[in-house]
């Protein structure tokens, strides 16, 4: 029996309704005569404080309210690939057909098609017994995805009956007789509140880096299967490039990007570039992979506050059938701005800049649902989440609170920098300010394609620090004073931002660089400096080193597919070199 | 007849704070609703219910509370704030708050839009790729606009902003096809005489006839502006989308516009942020700049170019930082180019137009566009950072590589941003004056131009060839 109340006033996205009986706090209702989606966020006796999903313009108090008893979830099943979606979970695509181009209030869509068939194959047999987490069957969602059903947590039993077959999502596939004796129907989707994450058996270290094919990551900063990263920049840095960019190329089998109060015509280019591009390992179309939340700057706040929870949860049930999953949040300060706005609007007192006090809490809550874990289900598998989250500090402070709490609770930290941007180096990721935490898992990765990869980071490093500090006594008494030692560690430093470091995210082969390719890159140039190194000491001057030819040739060779034109550069490096050496008598 | 038909007009005021009227013993109010203010002397002043209770509301008003007392009148309307909309719009000059200044009678329409509008479903959006050649060389080769785009000016009082936006008015075509831009004008506390500049170009090139001009201008009751570039938006809107045309909506200026915003916020007493803006600044920002975009089977297209005085040259001020996280770029307008005489003082450096990539290129512009574009980024870079360097060391202390990318942006600011106000260049033109540019430097330094484009564009091989 549905609890039944009346509005008594609407101040925005929050609305105040009297109920007979007191409801529970975290339910959906719906409200007023439209019957619009919202969730009951505080109890005052029988009065609930409702956050209203849409826009409540012409609402009156005295209107009714009716408590579903349920809370928000996400309804999860085969339909969700390529599918977008609103915050709460309603398909835009599914909308869009049914009420045109432009969003309306109060349409009710199920967020899993439910006319559709889908071809179910069951992987287990009658009498099976089977607990929560297990597979029972499988769907070939897009040609390239393979869906897992799975018994949802908590249940757990007999498999009384299964068969293969067309099913829609919502019709039994089979029927599981529990431990109690009771019968229940078995369907290819279940529901899950948003909120809560969802349960796993244990916690694995990280021990995989995401390989992104972005450089700059990869080699410098990388973030680990299960990790958590954060990338903050002012507007116009390219945090939105950067998360497309690692969507697209990511080795992850599922990748769920969330457009949190950012852009329509970002997610437009995401809906329509997507579908063109195809994964460079499996040949298989990207959207096939991607699962797409679109609650963008003008769509309600209220919704924009759900969304990313029904991201990471949407991510959870993917890694609960044994995938590794990649979630872009963008951005997650205008989902702290939306807890903000629902905050001021409760009249509860602030802490910093009109932040709620628990701020930092509902942060740490999001990232802490990344990992890689042991899932549930009898036989082993194991699954991850990877939470990369974009932070937009206003004025491009990182001293604000969105920015300082996230850098707690993450392990990887990409600082984009206005200046580079300004000189179009992107990734404009700075070298100086950003962190990994994950170094050591990477490098054990990385041993396979070069033994020596953390001494090969750590010098390329060094001699971007280095050249750091030399171009601040550069700006005072110029580059032609420095002794030409320094005078050539600022070339190094150059060859490694131009030929490195600068990734074209719209060039056909540099905007994916595979790892061989990187360590390869990377130990030319460095080749580069041991092998002029010696001729710089010897009195040659940095001039004639400057002008050699292979030197803008090195910086270019990223644009070649493959890798033998890396080794091609290299002998040509070596000929040059020797014959400067050569003219200078030096051995 | 209910009570609402027959003109019930509550006299419960009990208090006014600012713009706001506290409103007691009301019934049956929605939110959001329109009311009408009475005043003694039988003015009536627009307003709208900000929070409603059963027997309370609060109102904002449109207009001036100043001279008000508790004797207002307060009529609730039971209707969303509406425009009528057609296409006799065009043409046609109105105030803040839609009531004509033409001197020709109101609008009349069945067909009534909100004008908070509806939001544009992201899965129905068609990606922004037409390539729009303003012929402006610093706009056109290196922050492109695209139809559909949200490109805004931030610039400061005293710089030819204005200049600037008429110009893109003016000259705004896509190669290739006749169409024109239809515009529509929205002023936001400019004065008088800015206004009567956009009105004067318009109507020399003919572009009046095609305009839609809604003033709200500096001595206008500043909540008026809350409406305004909302009234802007679903006239572009309906033109657009109902009617197919190619919009081109210049909202000015937004900073007036978001301080009408504060002031209803600081008189609600609510908690502010950043230079007391309130917190949902962004939201509300977003609200207006997203109702831009093209459509998957519309023929028409809004083209949004807000400018925005950034208060002390800041670019951090909360305006522009919302604005620039909005918008789909920025073109940046400084005092400094200004004062050495460079029209329009562009910096490209912090300037950026993110939907530049889907509109250039072979077949839209050229095929070594992005390339150029990126190199004069590099090189430009290089110039300026070694003009910074030039006041400590002075010119003798630079190295020859320092001192021909010092020669390099001394060109560029010259040569490729500077143009005339009425010089209209094609985008042929403007790529040739970049590559006569990057010819002063030696042909290895241009690592981010791929090498087959060098061969095909640099004037060194075009000459030989």
């Amino acid at each position: 029996m549905a609890l039944k109340g009346v509005i008594e006033r609407i101040n925005g996205s929050l609305v105040v309704a009297r109920f007979e009986e007191e409801p529970r706090i975290g339910d959906l209702v719906e409200v007023g005569k439209l019957g619009l989606m919202g969730e009951i966020v505080r109890l005052s006796g029988r009065n609930a404080f409702i956050q209203c999903y849409e826009v409540t313009s012409g609402m009156k108090p005295g209107e009714p309210v009716i408590d579903t008893g349920t809370p928000l979830v996400a309804e999860l099943g085969p339909g969700l690939m390529g599918n977008i979606f609103d915050g709460v979970e309603r398909s835009e695509l599914e909308m869009w057909r049914m009420v045109g181009p432009f969003i309306k209030r109060g349409v009710r869509i199920a967020p899993l098609n439910r006319d559709k068939k889908w071809y179910f194959e069951p992987k287990v047999e009658k009498g099976e017994k089977v607990v929560g987490g297990d597979i029972i069957g499988v769907v070939q969602e897009t040609e390239y995805f393979q869906h897992r059903i799975l018994i949802p947590p908590h249940l757990k039993g007999e498999i009384v009956e299964i068969e293969g077959g067309e099913y829609t999502v919502n019709e039994p596939i089979g029927t599981l007789k529990t431990d109690e004796g009771e019968e229940v129907e078995l369907k290819m989707m279940h529901t899950w509140p948003v909120r809560m994450p969802r349960p796993y058996k244990e916690r694995l270290p990280l021990t995989i880096p995401l390989i992104t094919g972005q450089r700059v990551i990869d080699t410098f900063f990388p973030v680990a299967k299960g990790g958590a990263a954060a990338i903050p920049g002012g507007f116009g840095t390219g945090k939105t490039v950067t998360l497309q960019q690692i969507s697209k190329w990511a080795d992850a089998d599922v990748i769920i990007y969330i457009g949190c109060g950012e852009r329509g015509n970002e997610m437009a280019d995401v809906v329509t570039h997507f579908p063109e591009l195809t994964d460079p390992r499996t040949g298989r179309k990207l959207i096939e992979r991607t699962v797409i939340v679109a609650n963008v700057s003008n769509m309600p706040v209220s919704a924009r506050e759900a969304s990313i929870y029904l991201g990471v949860t949407l991510a959870e049930y993917f890694r609960d059938q044994g995938y590794d999953v990649a979630v872009m949040a963008d951005s997650t300060s205008r989902w702290a701005e939306a807890m903000r706005d629902l905050s001021g609007r409760l009249e509860e007192i602030p802490a910093e800049r009109g932040f709620p006090a628990y701020l930092a809490d509902r942060i740490a809550g999001i990232y802490e649902r990344a990992g890689r874990v042991v899932t549930l289900g009898s036989e082993r598998r194991v699954g991850s989440v990877t939470i990369i989250g974009a932070v937009s500090p206003p004025g491009g402070d990182f001293s604000e609170p969105v920015t300082t709490h996230t850098l707690r609770f993450i392990g990887a930290f990409w600082a984009l920098d206005t200046e580079l941007a300004f000189r179009r180096h992107f990734p404009a990721i700075n070298w100086l300010r950003s962190f990994s935490r994950y170094i050591e898992v990477a490098s054990v990765w990385w041993e396979k394609y070069e033994p020596r990869w953390m001494q090969l980071r750590a010098r390329a490093l060094k001699i971007l620090e280095d050249a750091s500090e030399i171009e601040e006594t550069a700006r005072i008494i110029g580059e032609k004073a420095l002794p030409d030692e320094q005078r050539l560690t600022l070339l190094i430093a150059e060859m490694i931002r131009e030929g490195f470091l600068i990734q074209n995210a719209f060039h056909e082969v540099d905007r994916y660089c595979d790892p061989e390719k990187q360590v390869k890159l990377l130990k030319l140039i460095m080749d580069f400096h041991d092998a002029v190194e010696p001729l710089i000491r010897r009195g040659i001057p940095i001039e004639r080193i400057r002008a050699l030819k292979v030197v803008s040739e090195i910086m270019r060779v990223k644009e070649e597919k493959g890798v033998e034109p890396i080794e091609e550069m290299r002998k040509r490096m070596r000929r040059e070199v020797s014959s400067l050496a050569g003219e200078y008598g030096v051995e | 007849m209910s009570l609402r038909e027959a003109g019930l007009v509550y006299k419960t005021v009990r208090e006014i704070r600012g713009p706001l009227l506290f409103v007691e013993k009301v019934r049956d109010v929605a939110y959001d609703e329109v009311v009408r203010v009475i005043t003694p002397d039988g003015e009536e002043v627009l307003g709208s219910v900000l929070d409603v209770s059963r027997d309370y509301a609060l109102i904002q008003v449109y207009g001036e509370t100043g001279g008000m007392d508790l004797n207002v009148g307060v009529h609730f309307t039971g209707e969303t704030l509406k425009i009528p909309v057609s296409d006799e719009l065009i043409g046609r000059i109105f105030s803040g708050s839609m009531k004509p200044l033409d001197g020709m009678p109101p609008p009349i329409s069945t067909d009534e839009r909100d004008i908070h509008g509806g939001v544009i479903n992201p899965a129905a959006r068609a990606v922004p790729s037409e390539f729009i050649q303003t012929g402006v060389s610093a706009i056109d080769g290196m922050n492109s606009l695209v139809r559909g785009q949200k490109l805004p000016i931030f610039s400061e009082s005293g710089l030819p902003h204005n200049q600037l936006a008429a110009q893109i008015a003016r000259q705004a075509t896509i190669p290739g096809r006749e169409e024109e831009f239809a515009i529509v004008f929205a002023a936001m506390g400019i004065k008088h005489e800015e206004a009567e500049f956009f009105r004067r170009e318009f109507e020399k090139t003919g572009a009046l006839n095609r305009s839609v001009m809604i003033l709200n201008l500096a001595d206008d009751p500043p909540i008026e502006r809350l409406i305004t570039p909302r009234i802007a938006q679903t006239v572009a809107e309906y033109l657009a989308f109902d009617l197919d045309m190619h919009i081109l909506v210049i909202l000015t200026d937004m900073t007036n516009y978001a301080e009408a915003l504060r002031s209803i916020s600081i008189a609600r007493e609510e908690i502010p942020t950043r230079k007391g803006y309130p917190g949902y600044l962004y939201s509300d920002l977003a609200t207006i700049y997203e109702r831009a975009g093209k459509i998957k089977g519309k023929k028409g297209s809004v083209t949004l170019m807000p400018i925005l005085t950034m208060p002390g040259g800041d670019i951090t001020h909360p305006v522009p930082d919302l604005t620039g996280y909005i918008t789909e770029g920025q073109l940046i307008l400084q005092r400094d180019l200004f004062l050495r005489g460079i029209y329009p003082p562009m910096n490209v450096l912090p300037s950026l137009s993110r939907l530049m990539k889907d509109g250039i290129g072979e077949g839209r512009t050229r095929k070594d566009h992005a390339d150029v574009s990126n190199q004069l980024y590099m090189a430009y870079a290089e110039g300026t950072r070694a003009r910074g360097l030039v006041r400590i060391v002075g010119v003798v202390g630079l190295s020859e590589r320092e001192r021909r990318y010092l020669e390099f942006a001394d060109r560029f600011e010259r040569e490729f941003v500077n143009q005339g106000i009425y010089e209209n260049r094609t985008i042929e033109q403007t790529l040739d004056i970049a590559w006569d540019l990057l010819s002063m430097l030696p042909e290895e330094e241009l690592i981010r131009i791929r090498r087959e484009y060098i061969k095909e564009f640099h004037p060194k091989y075009r000459r030989a060839g």
